[in-house]
């Protein structure tokens, strides 16, 4: 590793120094909204006490975690990592995000079996390996499953079939 | 003292073969032990996923069944172990190294059965830790001030973070987070909102289903999706009569099941040393003392049968400041503790007094539950073995659903499996940048009741805060917190780790990053 002249270069590697900065960002967020509440005293505390607390903690633990990584190649092998894995998966990842939010449109306004569906179906198009049939043949299984337990034999109050949302 | 103690027990086996607590325990265990087996499948993805099913149910049942789900749980993930070579636990993580050459020299069965029996002793012993030492913990804990128990939970906290797996410092700033996460939602004293953003969903804070399946179902789906590798099922044609060790087997792992089970229960005394240290000293120990500890990771049976008793009277151990302090250890204890608020059971010294069903019925049902599953492993474990081969591109779009609607059932709100998402997001963020969210869980539910011991601990000394260190019994927990974050530096410095370094021990964190990534890769936040 060289010194200074690849400092840029190397910190944009340093999980560690996003891994601070994030910290940081987060601590300092919650200070400042946390003091937007009723600080109060010490005594008296008011709401806004505990979280600007935490949030300066925050602040110093971030920086702590980010410290380390800003020094060249002091504390370097450890943090030396790209942040990506290896295959980045963003269609999968993708398809999982947006997993729950198939289930909560669909279930919302159509109901517990296209709500189910979806959610299974678009999960499943993640994998590499996915085909048509067997995404559509494991998201009926699991509906029909899934349906039968839930809504028969735990009884969750979702309307099985709707239109428009009922809810 | 000890009269007392055996008459309650005797109370507690009496709520536990209730009919229908029976039941439960035993649902519990079976299904703990059938989604447990599933490979990428811990205890805290399945007792998180299993969760919202508790909710109809009276408090005694849920939690029977929930304590079930943990050990049944447990002890599938001893069998991915073993028998695929695969740590869907991190304390089973050393189970591997001498469980996978058995199995491979086709003695996997006897591996099984000698798990069965070293994690019921394992368990036995911790339970009677448990019926002996958790009384004598609520008398003292109930002595407490809100000085004492806001120190003492610093201290649980700390070690918490800390001890686990990962840097120290990055273990704190996910409790500190777990903390603030906690906060949000309505005040409880002076009834105002914080950080709801002018979301009414959000006055009722977070709700720890929607957390804990964030961070342990969909952060982790996304870790493992398209990284499992297929699974090698060449070596899992394990049939019940494979099971049985032979009079020379058990000979061999008689003792190293006791020095295993001393270990755990050892270590469950420090605060924070969970299962995973455990295993690791236990092995460790094992293969110092042992007269040939070069054949150690060529499947010798001493290095299961250690390990797996340490595991078990660990884990039973951590139950003891969970519920006579209310203080959990790790994740797992901290959702079983959630669970119990979740039913309306307010945590603490007075639990054991106020709901003694509870309590006694637990320890009761602890020991039908590891009966119970033995006996099931011995006639199912080859339908366990089956499930093993499930492909994992079937197994998660299934889990998305359960984790779907089971957030949805937490309230019936649609709210809430928004709110997985975008901690399920920024889970897997974190977990990118080398965090590990458990002490998240372990700060989001000791938060509030912190934060309310702190502020009458503040009140009562009249804004002084030397309260801490002025009071006798908590001074000694500031001070273990000292010593604690003294020794986490000394080792610093000295450059090497007291606490066995777990290695890829997350569980579906399955291929290494290796660390010569392509250095053109510009990184971004991914996933967002």
């Amino acid at each position: 590793m060289q010194p200074s002249t690849s400092l840029l270069r190397d910190l944009v590697r340093k999980k560690d120094f996003y891994a601070g900065g994030l910290m940081l960002l987060i601590g300092i967020g919650i200070a400042l909204k946390g003091s937007t509440y009723r600080l109060g005293t010490p005594m008296h505390m008011g709401p806004g006490f505990f979280p600007t607390m935490l949030g300066v903690l925050l602040v110093l633990i971030g920086i702590a975690i980010a410290a380390p990584a800003l020094m060249p190649s002091a504390a370097g092998a450890e943090s030396d990592e790209s942040i990506l894995p290896d295959h980045p998966q963003w269609w999968a990842w993708f398809c999982i995000l947006m997993s729950p939010v198939l289930f909560i449109v669909f279930g919302k306004y159509f109901g517990m079996i296209p709500g189910t569906f979806a959610c299974v179906f678009i999960a499943a198009l993640g994998d590499r390996g996915a085909s048509w049939i067997s995404t559509i043949v494991l998201s009926s299984v699991v509906t029909i499953f899934g349906v039968v337990l839930f809504s028969y034999f735990l009884q969750v109050p979702m309307p099985i079939l709707t239109w428009g949302g009922g809810l | 003292m000890i009269s007392t103690a055996l008459t309650d027990l005797w109370y507690g086996f009496g709520v536990a073969l209730e009919p229908h607590n029976l039941m439960w325990c035993f649902v519990g265990v079976l299904v703990g032990n059938m989604v447990g087996v599933l490979p990428g499948m811990g205890p805290l993805a399945t007792i998180s996923i299993l969760l919202p099913l508790t909710f109809g149910m009276k408090p005694v049942g849920a939690i029977l069944m929930l304590a079930g789900v943990m050990y049944g749980a447990q002890y599938g993930g001893a069998i991915c172990s073993i028998l695929l070579n695969l740590p869907c636990h991190p304390p089973h993580a050393v189970t591997c190294l001498d469980g996978f050459p058995m199995t491979k020299q086709g003695r996997g069965g006897i591996a099984l059965g000698v798990t069965v029996i070293a994690s019921f002793v394992g368990a036995s012993w911790g339970i009677t830790e448990m019926i002996f030492l958790s009384p004598l913990l609520v008398k003292a804990a109930l002595q407490f001030g809100p000085a004492e128990v806001c120190s003492l939970m610093l201290l649980g906290l700390l070690a918490g973070s800390t001890l686990a797996r990962g840097s120290p410092v990055k273990g704190v700033a996910m409790t500190l987070i777990g903390l603030f996460l906690g906060s949000v939602g309505t005040d409880l004293e002076t009834g105002s909102e914080r950080f709801t953003f002018g979301l009414t969903e959000l006055d009722d804070g977070i709700e720890l289903i929607a957390l804990a399946l964030g961070l342990f179902g969909i952060a982790e789906f996304m870790t493992s999706v398209n990284q499992v590798a297929p699974i090698n099922t060449k070596y899992t044609n394990v049939r019940f009569k494979d099971m049985r060790p032979s009079k020379a087997d058990l000979k061999q792992a008689f003792f190293p099941m006791w020095r295993g089970t001393i270990v755990g229960s050892l270590c469950s005394l420090i605060p924070g040393t969970g299962p995973t240290i455990a295993s690791f000293v236990a092995y460790a120990t094992e293969k110092k003392i042992s007269k040939h500890p070069e054949k150690f990771g060529t499947g010798q049976l001493e290095g299961v049968a250690c390990p797996e008793a340490a595991t078990h009277s660990s884990v039973q151990g951590d139950f003891i400041p969970t519920m006579s302090l209310g203080i959990p250890g790790d994740a797992v204890m901290a959702l079983l503790l959630g669970a119990l608020m979740i039913q309306g059971i307010v945590p603490g010294p007075q639990l054991i007094s106020q709901h003694p069903d509870i309590f006694w019925g637990l320890v009761a049902s602890f020991w039908i539950g590891n009966i119970l599953l033995v006996l099931l492993n011995v006639p199912l474990i080859g339908i366990w073995v089956k499930m093993l081969a499930i492909p994992y591109k079937y197994l998660y779009p299934s889990a998305m659903f359960f984790v779907c609607i089971g957030v949805y059932a937490a309230n019936n709100d649609f709210f809430q499996v928004g709110e997985v998402v975008a901690i399920g997001a920024f889970g897997y963020v974190l977990l990118r940048l080398g965090f590990h969210p458990a002490p998240i869980l372990l700060g989001f539910v000791l938060g509030p009741r912190f934060e309310e011991n702190f502020r009458r601990a503040m009140l009562i000394a009249r804004g002084d805060f030397s309260v801490f260190v002025t009071r006798p019994i908590s001074a000694v927990f500031v001070g273990m917190c000292v010593l604690l974050i003294a020794v986490q530096v000394w080792v610093r410095i000295r450059g090497e780790k007291v606490v066995p370094q777990i290695g890829s021990g997350h569980p579906g964190e399955s291929p290494p990053i290796s660390p010569q990534m392509a250095p053109q890769r510009v990184p971004a936040t991914p996933a967002e």
